[in-house]
């Protein structure tokens, strides 16, 4: 009698029960924090350390640079309201909602373009000095990641016009998502150690020339 | 298996894993383990005739073998050939051979990531080595301090290509990294908790966290050196305000979680050795991989220990003596554990276990240099002379190498189905042994005599005369003893005893197979009850403490006979992770050449990644 046994047929089964590309996202994410922290690291020992101008509290522009902070902040608003409408299985809606976010990340881009040309026809540029060096590979490579992120979500954007995200294939837009939030996590740390922290270098500066 | 039904053409997904093609496109992991170890085995000889041509001019005093400038690029090759391209892909191919089997997995968790790891780590090598094509290698030493390789000073491509080729590897190591830290947690069979994974396992999955977590450091590094020789940055230029140290501070904590990168992989094949042919169970496993954990935690508090010399001040280089005291700790308990599980045990010195045994020898001499190097005043006097050259090769070939040529012969069987041969072996092992002290050992005293490093020759009233010709002798001792090797791992592939599938009486899953190990591993997948779950199937111990064959042992479950074998699903071949390993290289290359390179290889790697994405892990087919 032969009784052939087909092995066990439950492919998918993993042995935590977590998708195995979710937990891939989560450790490429956890590395590129050693990749954004050197280049931090690198920022702030080379703080201060510039041997002439122009330095940061002469070109930066606080309350811009908020607003378009601000502006990649609810694209993370609007990424997770994608998430939530495929989940719910509406299509339509996770389309609007992608758009909205790659809308808004373009925005925080062009924003930052603008910035780094104003910065450059100011006397910062990659030469100048260790502040143009260090805060143009720094702002630089995280607007990169910003812009891939950018194709990632219009890539889900054309995959779902062509009906291949389904709601059960939820899986890939929360992956887009975790590193659409990581980029945007990142932008709060650099916005806060490279600007923030020199606010009152700037108002100091400002009532020196009495505004 | 794959036999899919789409029509023929040259954009139809490959569905054979025959022939040429099917090696090209496989995204099997044994396959891809027997990919990298073959050319980690080609580059360890290239990197080894880059070491006899050093040893070769050092040999007598005054020596015109090459010209000084070639010289330092042998040595800085050497020892990139050497990390990079040998001893790290070796680990990785054990990586792929042997993990999936012991956590008792049909493959990883990304197949097709794992054969980008791959072609990403031939073509980078070929980038890296790319200098002497060219006439232009890489020549500052391997660590490229600053600023030597500023664009002042090192104007040719040597150190782009050192860059690039870095930069490209660096990639191929994370890839693969990432794809065990997910197989290891997330593929082990049921019953299979992490206390009861075998050693190697484990130290698989520290290395790849330290792997992702050190290689983004050094990632920053090589880009920041590469915008001050492309773009005018100022990261390590001191007149600009910059500080050549910052590229030691990041070279070096990437630098020294990269040392215990490469010998991790070789404590856990040790590991797997030793009790296997003490017939044993391993001594202290908690301890071992508690020790482990602690090796790779604090291997990030001691990298200092490389920048002893440059002017840290007292506290900062206090606080790296006893930082780097300390880690000898954890060190020394395996070293222990290891010895505690030979200790009555019923010992066969077969090849493999003598180069295990071996291992522990030469390793603790290299970290008994390593203390010495440990306590900063003494090593003011030891930086920079051949006494660190010493203490590099004792753990790196005494350590690192030996141990992986132990898994070479222990696993040999289980893929190619033959045994390799053992006398040979010995006698290979032997001249091994006696060349590596021989050239090895006297680099100690001549480097407490003065001897600096990187120098292409010295003068004759120095007293080194002597040790050098010796060490030369040893180097030549060496080659030939890897030569016999070499003979012995190609010939014993047609003339080498047939291995049954557990050849070695061993403890873990993969001798539960047959040799070679079929294409999809386990007919059924093993539900593990014990740790050495493969010998505790086959053997108990009775309450007389005697511990005896199991009757019907050796088998699970119904027996793998009676499984349908052909209704396995594996992953399909695929040529996209070729394809986007060739937009990788060509990216990374173009810096080097025109930058119409680098916007095409863009592309490549673009339409490669796409092509990736929309690809479902299996085709739709029939059978099933």
């Amino acid at each position: 009698m032969e009784a052939t046994i087909a092995p066990e047929h439950d492919e998918h089964a993993t042995t935590t029960g977590l998708d195995h590309r979710k937990m891939l996202m989560w450790a490429f994410l956890g590395s590129d924090c050693m990749f954004f922290g050197s280049l931090i690291a690198t920022y702030l020992i080379y703080r201060g350390q510039s041997l002439r101008g122009p330095f940061p509290y002469e070109v930066f522009d606080i309350p811009y640079t908020s607003v378009s902070a601000f502006v990649l902040l609810m694209s993370s608003l609007t990424m997770v309201l994608a998430l939530g409408a495929i989940q719910r299985g509406d299509e339509r809606r996770l389309r609007i909602w992608l758009i909205a976010t790659a809308v808004l990340g373009s925005v925080f881009l062009g924003g930052q373009v603008y910035e780094f040309t104003l910065f450059v026809s100011e006397g910062v540029t990659l030469k100048t000095n260790l502040f143009g060096t260090t805060f143009f590979v720094l702002t630089g490579f995280h607007g990169a990641h910003v812009t891939v992120g950018v194709f990632m979500l219009l890539t889900l954007v054309g995959a779902s016009y062509a009906g291949k995200v389904k709601q059960h294939q939820s899986i890939n837009v929360e992956l887009v998502g975790l590193y659409w939030h990581f980029v945007d996590i990142v932008w709060i740390v650099i916005f806060t150690v490279v600007y923030l922290v020199e606010a009152p270098a700037i108002e100091a500066a400002k009532a020196a020339v009495g505004h | 298996m794959a036999t899919g039904t789409q029509s023929g053409g040259i954009l139809a997904r490959p569905t054979s894993i025959d022939g040429v093609w099917g090696w090209i496109t496989t995204v099997d992991a044994k396959r891809i383990g027997m990919m990298y170890i073959t050319t980690s085995i080609l580059f360890f000889l290239w990197g080894g005739i880059q070491a006899l041509i050093v040893r070769t001019q050092l040999s007598h005093p005054g020596a015109e073998f090459v010209s000084p400038d070639t010289y330092n690029s042998m040595f800085t090759m050497h020892a990139l050939t050497m990390i990079f391209l040998a001893i790290m892909p070796m680990s990785v191919g054990f990586f792929n051979l042997v993990v999936p089997l012991q956590i008792g997995a049909r493959d990883v968790a990304f197949p097709r990531m794992n054969a980008l790891s791959y072609w990403v780590y031939l073509f980078g090598g070929i980038l890296l080595s790319m200098g002497w094509l060219v006439g232009e290698a890489a020549s500052a030493g391997w660590f490229a301090y600053a600023p030597l390789t500023e664009s002042a000073y090192a104007a040719n491509r040597g150190m782009d290509f050192y860059v690039l080729g870095l930069l490209v590897l660096g990639t191929s190591s994370m890839a693969g990294a990432f794809n065990f830290i997910v197989t290891i947690i997330n593929l082990r069979a049921p019953g299979m908790s992490f206390f009861k994974l075998p050693v190697f396992v484990w130290m698989t999955f520290l290395t790849s966290i330290l792997l992702v977590t050190a290689f983004p450091v050094i990632t920053v590094a090589l880009i920041e050196l590469m915008f001050d020789r492309y773009l005018g940055a100022n990261f390590f230029i001191a007149s600009q305000g910059g500080d050549p140290l910052l590229w030691q501070h990041l070279f070096w904590v990437f630098g020294h979680p990269e040392v215990y990168i490469l010998i991790l992989p070789a404590m856990g094949i040790v590991s797997e050795v030793l009790p296997t042919f003490a017939r044993k169970p391993l001594f202290g496993y908690s301890v071992i991989i508690f020790s482990g954990i602690v090796i790779g935690v604090m291997g990030w508090m001691v990298w200092s220990h490389h920048m002893f010399t440059v002017g840290l001040g007292t506290v900062a280089v206090g606080v790296f003596t006893v930082t780097t005291m300390l880690i000898a700790v954890p060190t020394g308990v395996k070293v222990f554990s290891w010895m505690a599980t030979l200790w009555k045990g019923s010992i066969a010195l077969t090849t493999a276990n003598l180069y295990s045994i071996g291992f522990i020898a030469l390793f603790v001499i290299g970290g008994l240099s390593g203390v010495s190097h440990a306590m900063s005043s003494s090593d003011f006097q030891q930086h920079e002379t051949y006494y660190v050259i010493a203490h590099i090769h004792y753990v790196l070939f005494g350590g690192s190498i030996m141990a992986l040529f132990s898994g070479l012969y222990y696993w040999y069987p289980k893929f190619t189905g033959r045994m390799m041969d053992e006398r040979y072996g010995k006698v290979q092992f032997w001249m091994l042994f006696a060349g590596m002290n021989i050239c090895f050992g006297p680099m100690h005293w001549v480097g407490m005599d003065g001897m600096p490093r990187r120098i292409y020759t010295y003068a004759s009233n120095m007293g080194w005369d002597f040790w050098n010709m010796i060490s030369t002798i040893g180097a030549f001792i060496l080659g030939f003893s890897i030569l016999l090797l070499l003979h012995n791992l190609v010939r014993s592939l047609k003339k080498g005893e047939i291995a049954d599938g557990d050849p070695w009486d061993g403890r873990t899953l993969e001798w539960s197979i047959p040799s070679p190990a079929p294409h999809y591993n386990f007919a059924r997948i093993p539900t593990v009850t014990d740790r050495d779950d493969w010998w505790a199937r086959k053997y108990a111990t009775g309450d007389d403490g005697i511990t005896r064959p199991v009757p019907q042992g050796g088998a699970y479950g119904h027996g793998e006979e009676d499984v349908d074998v052909h209704s396995i699903h594996l992953p399909d071949p695929s040529y996209w992770p070729l394809v986007t390993a060739i937009g990788m290289a060509l990216m990374g290359g173009g810096f080097a050449f025109h930058l119409a390179i680098t916007v095409v290889g863009a592309l490549i790697m673009t339409v490669g990644i796409y092509g990736w994405a929309f690809e479902p892990v299996n085709e739709p087919s029939d059978d099933h």
